[in-house]
């Protein structure tokens, strides 16, 4: 009894002296950042009440910005039309590839190998790299962020979908395998249908997340919503901006909500 | 006798042949309906429509696209194969590199904390249900902020530099570390917040004795997975926002000295911290766990 006590009592400071050592790290750490940042956390946390002032005065849309609304939706569905292909593109190609570079369904290790380092080159490159070197060639087009998020679309869901198929596959190809089938009927007979609702559960949540970098390689490379956002806000023109800003958010939202009923009835 | 046998031999044979499915050309269909399938089928359906849909509605404005690839491809030869610095030295990129993981770093640490509290007010199982549910709106709309308008925003009243740039990044973690936390607390036993109520404890010793002991290795999952995220904005940022770091000396040898070569050198940079950061992160979690 004596001993369960103390031993008690010594998991508890055990736990005090843990949690106050991860304090301590994540204080040093802080001063160090903010030191090397050149970053004042008192300014940076008066910056949000004043903030927050700043968008309730000045993004309010007005009269002037409703009429901009036709050209803000219109690049609005070309900027979700844009992050749906390119998720659908890059999710064909990383299925195929990942069957290449799963342990269970790979036709030869070497190629294997290579299909996770060229799938991890592309996932590492920052996507403000291929859109830069896209623009080159490309312009203000299109093109520049369809294929600058493929390619990290890609690098991505190639890593993920060889864990999916690594994951659900290993029973099913045996016990096809065992029946007789060839190469192409384990993938569309057995591995497919498996992964499949883990497969669009991923789709979903990238054309959320590639509606978000599409403002952001948008801004970068003059393409469809972030340059209309770029525009107003360079132009001072903040009550246009902020309408931007609400119809990026109300499309984020209604996505995430079908998105969530989509994996409701899936899984 | 007989004849009931007969009868519900009958019923049992027409029974099975309404629950066989046939195909047009009359094979038997082995598949099983089901709603999942079905939601399946129309998602993936609609999916590839709309990508369809997309590639005729751009607008291409013509180019040259068998030219845009084969220069495209020219340049990444060039960027990728013959990397060197012109302009900056590579203590000053090493530099820059440590700016943006300390960005990274201020904007995770900052966000962890605020998100620490909204989730204790959001968390469906502690917080009262009014409250939660006006934070969870909240969270959902500073989520649906792409990262790059709230550094432009706060670039206004804080002008351009760490300050917006560390603001702008916490603000979209805390929208995103509020969420996972409150998943990871409501996921909890309740039966542990009911006992501890029910000797007296008050609401701080039920959080540090019960909820953040139990829930604390996702926490720190999720907090580290934010904290690669935020690395590679804070890249974006410094490009698309002019917020400092490695992203800024991209966007200069980009767009103003048209340095493919230095542009090369700082990606394969970029891509050694993160391969780094990535295994370092790996070695910190299994730690913990």
């Amino acid at each position: 009894m004596e001993k369960r006590r103390t031993n008690e009592i010594l998991l508890f400071q055990k736990r005090k002296l843990v949690f106050t050592a991860a304090a301590a790290v994540v204080i040093l750490l802080y001063g160090m950042a903010s030191f090397v940042t050149e970053y004042d956390t008192l300014l940076g946390l008066s910056s949000f009440p004043k903030a927050f002032k700043w968008i309730i005065v000045n993004m309010v849309p007005n009269a002037k910005a409703l009429e901009r609304l036709p050209n803000i939706l219109k690049k609005l569905t070309e900027t979700a039309l844009l992050s749906v292909a390119v998720t659908v593109c890059a999710a064909i190609c990383a299925f195929f590839f990942a069957l290449l570079g799963s342990k269970t369904t790979r036709v030869n290790p070497v190629l294997a190998g290579s299909v996770r380092v060229v799938a991890a080159f592309f996932r590492n490159v920052p996507d403000v790299v291929w859109a830069i070197l896209l623009m080159f060639s490309f312009g203000q087009n299109v093109l520049t962020g369809f294929f600058a998020m493929f390619l990290t679309t890609f690098g991505l869901l190639t890593r993920t979908f060889i864990e999916t198929i690594d994951e659900v596959s290993n029973d099913c190809v045996e016990a096809l395998h065992a029946a007789g089938a060839n190469y192409m009927q384990t993938v569309f007979q057995g591995i497919l249908p498996s992964s499949i609702s883990e497969v669009i559960t991923w789709i979903l949540f990238m054309i959320e997340t590639n509606i978000r970098s599409s403002t952001l390689i948008g801004i970068l490379t003059g393409t469809g919503i972030g340059y209309l956002f770029d525009l107003y806000y360079k132009r001072l023109d903040y009550p246009s901006a902020s309408l931007v800003v609400m119809s990026i958010v109300i499309l984020v939202i209604l996505l995430e909500t079908i998105s969530g009923g989509i994996r409701k009835v899936i899984l | 006798m007989n004849e009931s046998a007969a009868a519900q031999k009958s019923a049992l044979s027409f029974d099975i042949q309404r629950q066989i499915r046939k195909t047009a050309t009359g094979k038997i269909k082995t598949g099983a309906v089901s709603k999942s399938g079905f939601a399946i089928k129309a998602t993936m359906l609609v999916l590839l429509g709309l990508s369809v849909l997309a590639f005729f509605t751009f607008d291409y404005k013509d180019i040259d696209f068998a030219g845009a690839v084969q220069g495209t491809l020219r340049n990444a030869a060039t960027l990728f194969a013959a990397p060197k610095l012109k302009y900056a030295s590579p203590g000053a990129v090493l530099n820059q590199l440590f700016v943006t993981f300390c960005l990274g770093i201020l904007s995770t640490i900052l966000g962890a904390a605020i998100a620490f509290f909204g989730a204790l007010l959001c968390a469906g199982n502690i917080s009262n249900p009014r409250v939660s549910a006006v934070i969870k709106g909240i969270v959902a709309f500073v989520r649906a902020v792409p990262t790059v308008l709230w550094v432009l925003i706060f670039a206004v009243t804080a002008g351009l530099g760490s300050v917006a740039a560390v603001s702008g990044l916490t603000f979209h973690s805390a929208g995103y570390l509020i969420k996972a936390y409150a998943e990871s607390i409501e996921e909890m036993d309740y039966g542990t917040i009911e006992a501890l109520k029910a000797s007296g404890a008050g609401f701080w010793q039920i959080v540090f004795q019960a909820i953040l002991p139990s829930s604390i290795s996702y926490m720190l999952a999720w907090t580290f997975l934010r904290f690669e995220i935020n690395f590679t904005n804070a890249i974006a940022m410094g490009a698309a926002a002019g917020a400092g770091g490695i992203g800024y000396n991209l966007f200069m040898a980009g767009y103003f000295y048209f340095d493919l070569r230095e542009m090369g050198y700082l990606t394969y940079a970029i891509v050694l911290a993160v391969v780094l950061l990535e295994i370092a992160a790996t070695k910190i979690k299994a730690k913990v766990k």
